[in-house]
């Protein structure tokens, strides 16, 4: 199978070729498979659960107990009971045994164009559901190929199982064909990994894997299979064990430490909310609101905290940071207590970390340890799940009115709103993003790019709900918008899911359009597109004297690529046309693209000049002037 | 400042990656590193020495702990310890430089392992600075080749009474 022919072996990674030698009127499997699992999907409903509460064993699958079984099978058997009905991947030759045992499973499966779009789209499945997104590929490239989307999922907190395929177990080392040490390289990029030497257990890797990636700080596990294992007779039989003697998570916080913070928030004249993906991945928010009004707290979120804390809110202070609002970083930087909430003081949050809250005592609650006093010394840590902590912290605190606090507040808030050129006759990018946050009334999962989209996205849709929003914020993954709106879109069918990307950003993975018209998904792509990498032209304009080197691509017409790929195309150059184009683009059952030809050289403000102190930002004058 | 930790770990394949991954990931030094099985099969101990501050060793030790396979982390820093080192140290020792070095070594609580024609190679342990002593005194007399297995460290069982 790995044979000396490199060009027939070639082939095996492609799937189709290879088949059709062997089953000349086999449809490819993937294919089958979705087509299969649709027909079945009452079954996949009643076998589906989040997987977090998943200890049931599935009545589907308890009856293979005690059967001769192999490797591959028992990897089906273990995702179903794990309660996997959706996932993605891509095939290839050391996984042909676990793609003939999904032929028939009841599980939905998604093939990408590429392996690192199905790791994207297996990461916003996650972020938009709550479950565990599952992605396999092949050993060797395919495996490469997850190591961006991995890091992604990885810095993200994201919950995700990631399946390889390897070579046979007595070739590994010798530099087989399309081998590669997945463990060796994704090891820094994911929460666990591991390779399985012995059917007797897979079994129990699974399970553990699942459990791992969604308890304590999620992230992503990855289990590398080698072949003759998928293909090895094993008698299942007895339940499960996992066996992580050096594993614990601890969701409980230490009541001592809660009635200590609030007792702080009790004194506290001058406090902030400083709330991170932690809430969003502990199903925190309604804790978070009750405990902003109970208490009485102005709430600021970082990037991946946006949704956490509806916008809307007047306590709400949005996003803060290197292109947060000043109301937030100036709230920061003369509160007198910062409380902060599954969030981990990132270097685009706090600027220069010497001038961070000054004047501040910080409490920081978060699931893991090693966040705490990383970058910024604890004054109160609680270790423990933000829901769990939160309901506690509810009880002890005292309503507060901090009448001065606040009017300073929203003083800040009123004078330095996130404005743009509203009379300019250019499309102005945020005037995209504000008219579709006002069609969408605030209901939209919006996924982003890597850049100024990102940036204007968080900054002008005004979010509402956890999971709402998903980007790529620790790893910052240029090309993670379109993807991510694929797996979003197939988390949640009955959303409107909105992808708002650059230009650049979408060149990265447009390829995966064609796996949104191979699954018919209402995904709308908004482009804004100004030819440049527009944050590094920014950085260009501004700190290295309009030098724009490299930063600049002649673009496809993204319209004329749409049509070729089955979506639906439009370009937009004229202001007159946005609310309409977003109209018609809302009502659009077919995925579709929009290409708005933004103004070219617009900057995002305010900003924080990287290592500057979060209070020294550029762009206010401008902001205010636009009052 | 040296911080010596402990780590419990399971005895899997990648283990060792793992952990020292982690410190060229994070930046931290390691100064040395002991692992062998405990008596326990499924269970090694590692001994990791570290030099830095204790807000990096701190980040040290949390960052360990949260290696999935890592069972549980000391850090034995003012904690009353005993540490040894092993050293197998080959000295160039032609027949009539020995009557001076084998007293040495008796001193240092060595032990002859190997003899040449030319050479001694000598068995030492002890805490690491005993290990730097006998070293230099060897220098004069010419060093062919020196294995050292990192410290190994335990804490003192008894307790000490005010």
């Amino acid at each position: 199978m790995h044979g000396q022919d490199g060009r027939a072996t070639m082939f095996i990674r492609k799937g189709v070729k290879m088949k059709s030698k062997s089953r000349p009127s086999a449809k490819p499997a993937d294919q089958s498979a979705f087509a299969k699992a649709t027909a079945d999907k009452s079954t996949i409903k009643a076998g589906a659960h989040p997987v977090r509460n998943s200890t049931m064993p599935n009545p589907n699958t308890s009856g293979q107990k005690g059967k001769i079984s192999n490797g591959a099978q028992i990897i089906v058997d273990m995702l179903i009971e794990q309660g996997v009905d959706t996932m993605f991947g891509y095939t290839g030759g050391v996984v042909l045994p676990l793609f003939d045992r999904l032929y028939d499973a009841p599980i939905r499966f998604i093939v990408p164009r590429h392996e690192q779009g199905g790791c994207h789209m297996a990461d916003a499945y996650a972020r938009a559901s709550g479950k565990v997104g599952v992605i396999l590929a092949t050993s060797g490239p395919g495996a490469c190929n997850l190591v961006t989307g991995l890091a992604t999922a990885m810095m993200d907190s994201v919950p995700m199982v990631a399946l390889t395929g390897q070579v046979r177990t007595e070739l590994i080392g010798n530099d087989a064909f399309q081998e590669a040490d997945t463990t060796g390289i994704t090891r820094p990029v994911t929460k666990y990994n591991c390779i399985v030497k012995d059917v007797k257990d897979l079994a129990r890797t699974i399970k553990e894997a699942f459990y791992i990636a969604s308890t304590g700080r999620p992230g992503p596990v990855l289990v590398d299979i080698p072949v003759d294992i998928a293909v090895s007779k094993c008698n299942l039989d007895g339940p499960v064990e996992m066996e992580l003697p050096g594993y614990r998570s601890q969701p409980k916080g230490n009541a001592r430490q809660i009635s200590k913070a609030a007792e702080a928030i009790n004194k506290s004249a001058q406090p902030v909310l400083y709330v991170g993906g932690g809430i969003i991945s502990s199903n925190a928010s309604e804790e978070l609101r009750q405990l902003a009004k109970k208490a009485h707290l102005p709430v600021t979120m970082t990037l991946l905290g946006l949704g956490s804390f509806d916008q809307r809110l007047p306590e709400s202070l949005d996003m803060l940071g290197m292109h947060g609002t000043a109301y937030a970083n100036y709230a920061v930087q003369q509160c007198d207590l910062l409380i902060a909430v599954g969030a981990r003081f990132d270097d685009r949050v706090t600027g220069k970390l010497a001038t961070f809250a000054p004047n501040a005592k910080i409490i920081h609650i978060d699931i893991d340890p090693a966040s705490i006093s990383k970058n910024v010394h604890v004054d109160i840590p609680i270790v423990g799940d933000a829901k769990e902590i939160l309901v506690e912290l509810i009880k002890e605190v005292e309503f507060k009115e901090r009448k001065k606090w606040f009017a300073k507040v929203a003083e800040w808030k009123k004078k330095f709103e996130l404005r743009y050129d509203q009379q300019a006759s250019s499309i102005k990018p945020q005037y995209v993003i504000d008219e579709i946050c006002r069609q969408t009334k605030n209901e939209a999962i919006i996924t982003t790019g890597v850049g100024q989209n990102q940036m204007w996205a968080a900054q002008f849709y005004k979010f509402i709900r956890p999971r709402q929003f998903i980007s790529s914020g620790g790893l910052g993954t240029m090309g993670f918008g379109l993807p991510a709106a694929i797996g979003a879109q197939i988390a949640r069918p009955d959303a409107t899911v909105i992808d708002i990307d650059g230009d650049h950003s979408f060149n990265m993975t447009m390829t995966e359009l064609a796996t949104a018209v191979e699954h018919n998904l209402p995904i709308k792509v908004c482009i804004l597109n100004n030819g440049y990498m527009g944050m590094v032209r920014q950085w260009q304009e501004l700190f290295y004297n309009k030098r724009y080197s490299k930063s600049y691509l002649a673009n496809p017409d993204y319209a004329a690529v749409a049509k070729a790929m089955g979506a639906v195309g439009e370009t937009v150059d004229k202001k007159a046309d946005v609310p309409k184009v977003i109209r018609s683009m809302l009502a659009e059952k077919k995925p579709c693209v929009v290409d708005f030809r933004v103004e070219k050289e617009e900057n995002v403000w305010p900003m924080v000049p990287a290592g500057k102190s979060i209070d020294e930002m550029n762009g206010l004058d401008i902001l205010e002037s636009m009052a | 400042m040296k911080h010596i930790i402990s780590a419990l770990v399971e005895n899997k394949p990648g283990v060792l990656a793992h952990v020292a991954g982690m410190f060229a990931a994070r930046a931290f030094n390691i100064d040395s590193l002991a692992v062998g099985r405990t008596e326990d099969p499924k269970l090694s101990r590692m001994t990791i020495v570290v030099i830095g501050d204790d807000k990096v060793v701190e980040q040290v030790r949390k960052q360990l702990a949260r290696i999935v396979p890592v069972v549980k982390v000391q850090d034995f820093v003012g904690q009353p310890i005993v540490a040894r080192d092993l050293m197998l140290i080959t000295i160039s020792a032609p027949p009539e430089k020995r009557p001076e070095i084998i007293p040495l070594i008796e001193m240092f609580r060595g032990k002859v392992v190997d003899i040449a024609q030319k050479s001694l190679t000598v068995e030492i342990s002890g805490p690491e600075a005993k290990i730097e002593a006998f070293i230099n005194v060897c220098k004069p007399y010419g060093i062919k080749n020196v294995a050292r297995t990192g410290t190994i460290a335990m804490p003192r069982q008894a307790k000490i009474e005010p």
